[in-house]
């Protein structure tokens, strides 16, 4: 889907416009340099041709006005096309608060993105239409490099580092993205589809994807198991640890006398930083999963945390706030 | 070039430097900076054959989008042996070690370089850096790229790095020699009157690039040398599992990597700054300003090398610094543009080849040089760094900046090197093909890069196949261009006319010794008290002062 | 070939020629800093990263024999001094002495190097396969300082504590790879350094040989000016690499 005049990419993204308003800014002055340039040099290999053996030219040694001219004037416009391009990177590189942030993990030769609901993509990345979203970038070998023209973003993928990115799509379709730094023998064909939908068929296709993972809900129990979370988060209340049934999205008291929303990235710090916000009425005993746990495991732990939404909530040794019982 | 003009009866002289010694030892083991200038161009010509072949498969194999020439393996080696023996063994050295070694002892009044026989080792090492690199081409081949980014390089790769790296750094003391004798001779060595300010523009250029050589290449030699270390012993300088930092091999490789694209353009510069006050007859316009210019592109071309790295997570502080110093270094060449082209205005201008060249020159460096705005533009770079975008930039610069100014300076000093004229009419012919071969092979590749298409891919998408197959079409054209001029020297060699001493006639100090030289260069020093590119006040070079176009009074 | 002494063809005067010689060994030198300078880059960096592992690994690095090298070089600058001041007053006499004195200074710098390094292998601190930086604890010698091997053992359990709170296995790995890069680097700086001086020597002993034939005075010296120049850079370095690798965060025994 290129556009009839194939000289640049469709504009698909909230930085497109802009980019490209700042293309056609620099390309203006430098073809008025280059072309002003070029007469000049054409009009004087012609009009001064040397027309006798021995003739001479006049000789006209500098001029400093002249050179000042054309030092302040060439500065001052390298100063607006700096000023311009800051603007949209600085933008580019502040991520803004409310994002859909999927992961994307590159390795030699494929690229594997993962939903905030655990739902696992390769080489593919579905995404809604108008929502900010943040891409956070992990290599598994050498570096990578996330690019998608359509949408005037790219960003290294560095072993040892994690980068982010972030823009907003705006216009349905499907887009190429490109692997664009060499990382080997088939960085040409590292590559693949950015498909953006409308929100309602995002959502839909999230609830029905499978792409061919276990269900996050299940691998979450599993390894809620595994982790020995059950031990003390005891769904009757009775363990040390508070109850997790009905927890997601409902608010949460805790010790300071403090009530928080239970959304995810409360559920995320909890499991990382425990001791950041203890729950009224029990003691700081957790251990800290902070390495111990890959972000794939933190995500289908949410999701299955989630998935307990609709438990009974115990009276006594659960989190959740008493006033929440009134409504 | 102006025959009709020249001293009548003029011959090759009886005894020069070419002839003044017989045989191989008395060219292998030569300290005459002539010779081994001619050492160098016969050992870099052979490695730009060799990135040529290279570049040829190249893009015979992008004619299609699922390529076919050559497997996904071999292709990344085909690129990355390309800029290899194309940087580091034919760019860097040959405006400098070909041209730089012949004409500065001449244009400055000396009978040789400071360091005669560091100036022969010179030689050596970079020979022997080359069998480095060829061994590692031979044997497996390279496939990092040029830039040697790890891991992948001092990991992943499964190709011939380490002979490589080993070669590349060996190269670098050649470089590093080249520089320092470049700037010790032109300290000491100049004849009585040759000041500062009476230096061709060619002798600034050659300054400015030698500070570069001798400040930044050390730094790629240790970073070289550090990436083959952890390579062969696994230690973890930059490899993260083992708490090094690939991003600090960035830095470090582009300390160099980008001062060293000074390096490359400085010295065609310099031989711009010499064809046109020359060919047009007139003094340059703004010679301080084109010679302070050239410093300043030298030192703050080291203040800007994070420019390649805007994408890698770096700080955007550091982004902001880096993108707005890349600015000011454009500031230094633009001035330059501006005034060779005011020297034009009139002038008495000759349309003699070495002309076509130096004003093909800069159009093209004016392209590459003002694409460069676009990529030091930070919202710019984010979409088209590491596109074709980049690679039409680059090669604008050293393929339509270096080796045009190269080439031109070839033609330009050929009747004093060789004491011979080439065709005039077709090396014309030659220039004017390769101006347009070239543009035709890069032009294409702006386009391709903004549409996304990112460079070292064996393969791409079917809808830039158009673009890809014009830009094979041009390089086939550029190639013709090339090959032209290859053949016409060496058959000037033989064939071609007998040069006068001063064919242009020109105003530097190397026209005043026969063509070619003798062996000392000068049979009396000479003693200089006029200032550069005076047209006037030179009776010696037979024109006539005051001719149609200039005044019959006082000064401009 | 020329002899040393006379003018070569391509200079006009005697003092063109000496001027040469000195600004290009300046110039050399110059680029010699930017040389070490990449790699004082690199250990300042990661020193910055991993001071708990380079602090340890520094306390590994023996006071005593660096010092003393210090001052064997810091001694063997002032003979070098010497002898440049005894070729420009023409102490024909005077000048292989001192240049033999600096010569056998930098034998001795270099001995004690050799000795460093062995107890480095010895104590499996060269990075590679068998890099392990509990060898020296966990097997102590018979010529181990009891007190020392205390210390060091407090000095790698402080480290591991603070190294990856992962778990005991975990932080030693992670103190060994970075504690390796440490001695990578350590070998990898004093080891240009003492290729450095293995040139230095060599260019002693050139100058020397011709001192002995009585070609330098006060009317020529420039071969002795420069190796000076030379000389007194490789012992700069030195000083650096000494305060960089052995002095920082070194505890008291």
């Amino acid at each position: 889907m290129q556009s009839q005049l194939p000289l640049y990419p469709e504009q698909a993204s909230n930085f497109a416009p802009h980019v490209d308003s700042l293309m056609l800014f620099i390309i203006t002055v430098c073809l008025f340099f280059a072309v002003s340039v070029t007469i000049a040099i054409v009009w004087f290999f012609f009009r001064y041709h040397r027309k006798k053996e021995n003739e001479v030219g006049v000789p006209l040694h500098g001029d400093s006005r002249l050179e000042t001219l054309w030092i302040i004037v060439p500065l001052i416009l390298a100063m607006v096309m700096f000023g311009w391009g800051a603007v949209i990177y600085v933008d580019y590189r502040h991520m803004p608060q409310d994002t859909l942030d999927i992961y994307m993990i590159g390795k030699q030769w494929m690229w594997k993105a993962q939903q905030p609901n655990g739902i696992r993509e390769i080489n593919e990345l579905h995404l809604p239409l108008g929502r900010n979203v943040r891409i956070i970038l992990a290599s598994e070998d050498v570096i990578h490099d996330f690019y998608v023209p359509a949408f005037r973003v790219k960003m290294d993928v560095v072993p040892g580092h994690y980068n982010t990115m972030w823009f907003r799509p705006t216009k349905p379709g499907r887009y190429h993205f490109f692997c664009s730094q060499y990382c080997g023998t088939n960085h040409a064909v590292m590559g693949g589809w950015v498909y953006v939908m409308e929100p309602s068929d995002y959502a839909a296709w999230l609830a029905g994807a499978s792409g061919g993972e276990a269900n996050p809900v299940a691998a979450g129990e599993k390894l809620f198991t595994e982790k020995a979370c059950s031990t003390c988060h005891v769904p009757n209340g009775s363990g040390r640890a508070p109850s997790l049934n009905g927890l997601y999205g409902a608010r949460v008291l805790l010790a300071d006398g403090s009530v928080v929303e239970a959304d995810d990235a409360y559920i995320r710090e909890s499991i990382l930083q425990p001791a950041a916000k203890i729950v009224a009425g029990y003691q700081p005993l957790m251990p800290t999963f902070q390495g111990l746990l890959t972000e794939e495991q933190v995500i289908v732990l949410t999701a299955y945390i989630k998935s307990l939404q609709s438990q009974p909530v115990p009276t006594k040794g659960s989190g959740v706030a008493p006033s929440e019982g009134k409504k | 070039m102006s025959e009709e003009f020249t001293l009548p009866n003029h011959k090759t002289p009886h005894e020069h430097y070419l002839n003044a010694t017989y045989g191989i030892r008395s060219w292998l083991l030569t300290t005459d900076h002539k010779r081994i200038a001619l050492l160098y161009l016969a050992s870099v010509t052979f490695f730009f054959f060799v990135g040529g072949i290279f570049a040829t498969m190249i893009r015979i194999h992008l004619l299609t989008p699922s390529g076919t020439l050559v497997t996904p393996e071999n292709y990344n080696k085909l690129f990355t042996m390309h800029g290899v023996a194309m940087i580091f063994f034919f760019l860097i050295p040959s405006i400098p070690a070909v041209l730089g070694n012949f004409l500065i002892p001449l244009m400055i009044g000396a009978k040789d370089l400071a360091f005669p026989k560091v100036n022969l080792l010179s030689w050596y090492i970079y020979l022997i850096g080359g069998c480095f690199v060829l061994y590692s081409f031979g044997t497996g081949g390279l496939d990092t790229g040029w830039t040697f980014y790890t891991p992948l390089s001092s990991i992943y790769s499964n190709s011939a790095v380490t002979p490589a790296v080993i070669g590349i750094f060996i190269n670098g003391f050649s470089s590093i020699l080249t520089g320092l004798n470049f700037i010790v001779t032109i300290h000491t060595m100049r004849a009585p009157g040759m000041t500062w300010f009476r230096l061709p523009l060619f002798v600034w250029a050659h300054y400015a690039t030698s500070i570069v050589m001798i400040l930044g290449t050390p730094v790629v030699a240790i970073t070289l040398l550090l990436a083959g270390l952890e390579r062969m012993f696994h230690l973890g300088f930059f490899n993260p599992a083992l708490g090094g930092d690939p991003i600090l091999f960035q830095h470090l490789f582009w300390f160099y990597s980008h001062p060293a694209v000074y390096i490359m353009i400085l010295p065609s510069m310099g031989v711009v700054s010499e064809i046109i006050p020359t060919l047009a007859r007139k003094p340059i316009f703004g010679y301080s300003f084109i010679a302070g210019s050239s410093i300043a592109i030298a030192v703050i071309g080291f203040l800007v090398w994070a420019h390649h790295m805007f994408v890698t997570g770096q700080s955007t502080y550091a982004a902001l610094t880096f993108s707005f110093l890349s600015y000011l270094v454009a500031i230094p060449s633009a001035v330059k543009v501006f005034n060779w082209t005011a020297t034009l205005y009139k002038g008495s201008i000759s349309w003699d080849t070495p002309m076509i060249y130096a004003l093909g020159f800069i159009g093209l460096f004016l392209i590459g040089g003002l694409t460069g705005l676009f990529l030091a533009c930070l919202g710019l770079d984010i979409h088209v760094h590491d596109t074709y975008f980049v690679v039409a930039h680059f090669h604008y610069i050293m393929v339509g900046g270096a080796v045009m100014g190269y080439l031109g300076g070839l033609h330009f000093w050929w009747p004093k090197i060789t004491g011979k004229l080439y065709p005039e009419s077709l090396s014309r012919l030659a220039a004017i093909i390769l101006f347009i071969g070239f543009n035709l092979t890069f032009f294409p590749q702006f386009i391709l890069g903004y549409l996304g298409m990112p460079r070292r891919y064996h393969s791409y998408p079917p809808e830039f196949q158009v673009l890809n197959v014009l830009s094979t079409a041009g390089a086939s054209i550029l190639a013709l261009g090339y090959l032209l001029p290859m053949v016409y020297f060496v058959w000037s060699m033989r064939y071609g006319p007998a040069a006068s001493t001063n064919p242009w006639p020109a105003t530097g100090l190397e026209w005043k010794t026969a063509s070619p030289p003798p062996t000392e260069n000068f049979e009396v020093t000479p003693v200089v008290d006029w200032e550069p590119y005076d047209y006037r006040n030179r009776p010696d070079l037979g024109l006539v002062a005051g001719g149609r176009l200039a005044p019959t009074h006082g000064d401009d | 070939m020329h002899r040393t002494g006379e003018l070569y063809g391509q200079f006009e005067t005697l003092e063109q020629q000496k001027d040469s010689a000195t600004l290009g060994m300046w110039i050399f030198l110059v680029t010699e800093v930017l040389f070490f300078g990449g790699l004082f880059l690199t250990y300042s960096i990661n020193r910055h990263l991993y001071f708990t592992a380079f602090g340890v690994g520094g306390n590994m690095l023996d006071l005593r024999l660096g010092a003393t090298n210090t001052v064997v070089l810091i001694a063997s600058s002032f003979t070098m001094a010497m002898s440049v001041w005894a070729a420009q007053t023409s102490r024909k006499k005077l000048l292989p002495i001192f240049l033999l004195l600096t010569l056998i200074l930098g034998f001795v710098f270099l001995g004690i190097k050799y000795v460093e390094y062995k107890q480095k292998f010895d104590h499996h601190l060269v990075p590679g396969h068998s890099f392990d930086l509990t060898y020296r604890i966990n097997h102590p010698g018979p010529g181990d300082d009891a007190k020392e091997l205390a210390a060091e053992r407090e000095e790698i359990a402080g480290a591991l504590r603070t190294e990856a709170p992962g778990g005991p296995q975990e932080a030693l790995t992670a103190l060994n790879a970075h504690a390796q890069l440490y001695f990578s680097l350590y070998f990898g700086m004093t080891g240009l350094h003492a290729l450095h001086m293995v040139v230095g020597a060599g260019l002693l002993v050139w100058v020397l040989r011709e001192s002995l034939k009585g070609r330098f005075s006060a009317a020529y010296n420039t071969p002795i000016e420069i190796v000076g120049l030379y000389w007194h850079f490789v012992d700069i370095v030195w000083i650096y690499l000494f305060a960089l690798l052995y002095l920082i965060n070194r505890h008291a025994v």
